[in-house]
């Protein structure tokens, strides 16, 4: 199957817009899950007016959150789909630019130095653009992540030795939810980045804070410990918006790679409770766009 | 647990008064700031126009649209969504802008620490908390963008807001050393080891 570059531009800047303005279901259930379960009351009124505010976003087709963070775009390639791999790059940035300008959203992204802002949300090396293969043939995925700043500024790595095994892992992680308090604002997705190389590890954390809710390390080393750790986070009382309660988090998703023999490196990245993701998916039917 | 109805700007007493856990609604007048905007102002030395004295600000860079000054658009920007960014990076800025604009009100999202405790303390201010990642409400309550004034700094301007029912907000660090989040900090450190024991963490 053929993909025109000029549709996967239309389907970017559409991508950029539906992410901010709706969230994915997992996520409202997650809402849900956690007000029925509060017991604080600051955390459970915390809760209800996160809970208007997605239905605010929708009634008047508004932006959840005014933070349009730093636009990453995950494309899959399918086996069968042909595609001109530079002109889906330049796609890709047409598209997020195209959203800034015509929406308009508020361009976040400036140059780390001089801190100019071009208004494109773009710049070097920005939208973030990671490429993966997939054998499911006819089939071109792009998931959309507006990353805000929030949970983005809370992120650690932290290059444990053998020695600590497992230990170092769940205490690092530990540490990071206290020390993050409300200023990634909570009730988050903790993100646990294990094994590979630094900076793998940091990746894999960034594809765990945004992986749906209910969805399964594929590693059954990974799904034990995220387990393990979603059943205790919420004991540690930080709550919504760091204000106290049961509402820390919505779950700690953990990703794993391979690693050497002498590391054990240990990542964290949390996902706000704005925590929005869109899709489309090209396949031979058309164009489908989801989460 | 009292609940107050500001029309900005507020005298000293009326800041005084408020405690932790009450909550405050804001109407009129609100100012929005950010990092940008503070470190041109207290780095770089600049001014702005604005008299903030009594005043409330918001650690915001709201989405805007330029449309041209209009009498319903004022300062030419429409409001798209305005939300609330995390305080903690702009901490250090909490004194120089109390003490050089008199400013009484700082609202943001995930608290500020001690040296804000200190300068509300000082000079009767108050943070008060709104909550992170709900700008679409936040938008409802803003009526028009006033003014704007280092708009080089966009989307990192100051901003000034006409507002009509901003809140209810709630008094999350007071004037008398109180602070929500030293209280919850505390009592989730309190509660580190036991989670780290039913992780199976040999300590």
């Amino acid at each position: 199957m053929k993909v025109d570059p000029k549709q996967v531009e239309e389907a970017c800047k559409e991508l950029y817009i539906r992410a901010l303005k709706m969230l994915p279901p997992d996520i409202k259930q997650g809402f849900q899950r956690l007000d029925s379960a509060e017991t604080n009351a600051t955390g459970k009124a915390i809760l209800g007016t996160m809970i208007r505010n997605i239905k605010v976003a929708e009634d008047n087709t508004n932006l959840l959150c005014q933070d349009t963070g730093i636009p990453i775009y995950n494309v899959v390639i399918g086996s069968g789909i042909e595609v001109d791999g530079h002109a889906l790059k330049q796609a890709i940035v047409s598209g997020c630019t195209r959203a800034t300008k015509e929406h308009p959203l508020r361009s976040s992204v400036v140059h780390p130095t001089t801190r100019k802002n071009e208004h494109t949300s773009g710049g070097r090396h920005v939208p973030v653009i990671n490429i993966d293969f997939t054998a499911d043939a006819d089939t071109l995925s792009i998931e959309m992540i507006p990353k805000g700043s929030g949970s983005e500024n809370n992120s650690w790595l932290k290059m444990a030795i053998p020695a600590d095994g497992v230990d170092a892992i769940k205490t690092f992680v530990i540490d990071c939810v206290l020390e993050a308090g409300g200023k990634s604002c909570p009730p988050v997705i903790v993100g646990v980045g294990v094994g590979g190389t630094a900076d793998l590890c940091v990746h894999l954390s960034k594809v765990a804070a945004t992986r749906p809710l209910g969805s399964v390390c594929a590693d059954p080393e990974g799904a034990k410990l995220e387990a393990e750790l979603s059943a205790v986070v919420n004991k540690l009382g930080v709550g919504a918006q760091g204000l106290g309660g049961d509402s820390t988090a919505f779950a700690v998703h953990v990703e794993t790679a391979a690693t050497h023999i002498t590391m054990n490196p240990v990542a964290v990245n949390m996902q706000c409770h704005s925590a929005r993701r869109a899709r489309a998916t090209f396949t031979p039917q058309g164009l489908a766009y989801g989460y | 647990m009292a609940h107050y109805e500001f029309n900005m700007p507020v005298s000293e007493e009326q800041v005084r008064k408020l405690r932790i856990n009450d909550t405050v609604t804001l109407h009129q007048t609100l100012y929005g700031i950010r990092d940008a905007t503070q470190i041109h102002m207290f780095d770089h030395g600049r001014k702005t126009r604005f008299d903030m004295r009594g005043h409330a600000v918001v650690h915001t860079a709201p989405n805007v649209k330029w449309v041209g000054e209009t009498k319903a658009h004022p300062s030419g920007y429409a409001p798209i969504c305005i939300g609330t960014t995390t305080s903690a990076r702009m901490e250090r800025f909490t004194r120089p802008l109390m003490e050089q604009y008199g400013v009484r009100i700082i609202i943001g999202k995930g608290g500020l620490f001690a040296a804000s405790a200190k300068a509300f303390a000082d000079l009767g201010g108050v943070y008060l908390a709104i909550i992170g990642g709900t700008a679409a409400l936040e938008t409802t309550w803003i009526e028009q963008i006033e003014e704007v004034d280092l708009d080089d700094l966009n989307p990192e301007s100051l901003w000034k807001f006409r507002i009509k029912g901003f809140g209810p907000l709630l008094v999350a660090m007071d004037s008398h050393g109180g602070s929500l989040y030293t209280a919850v900090n505390a009592a989730a450190k309190d509660q580190r080891a036991g989670v780290l024991a039913a992780l199976g963490v040999k300590s």
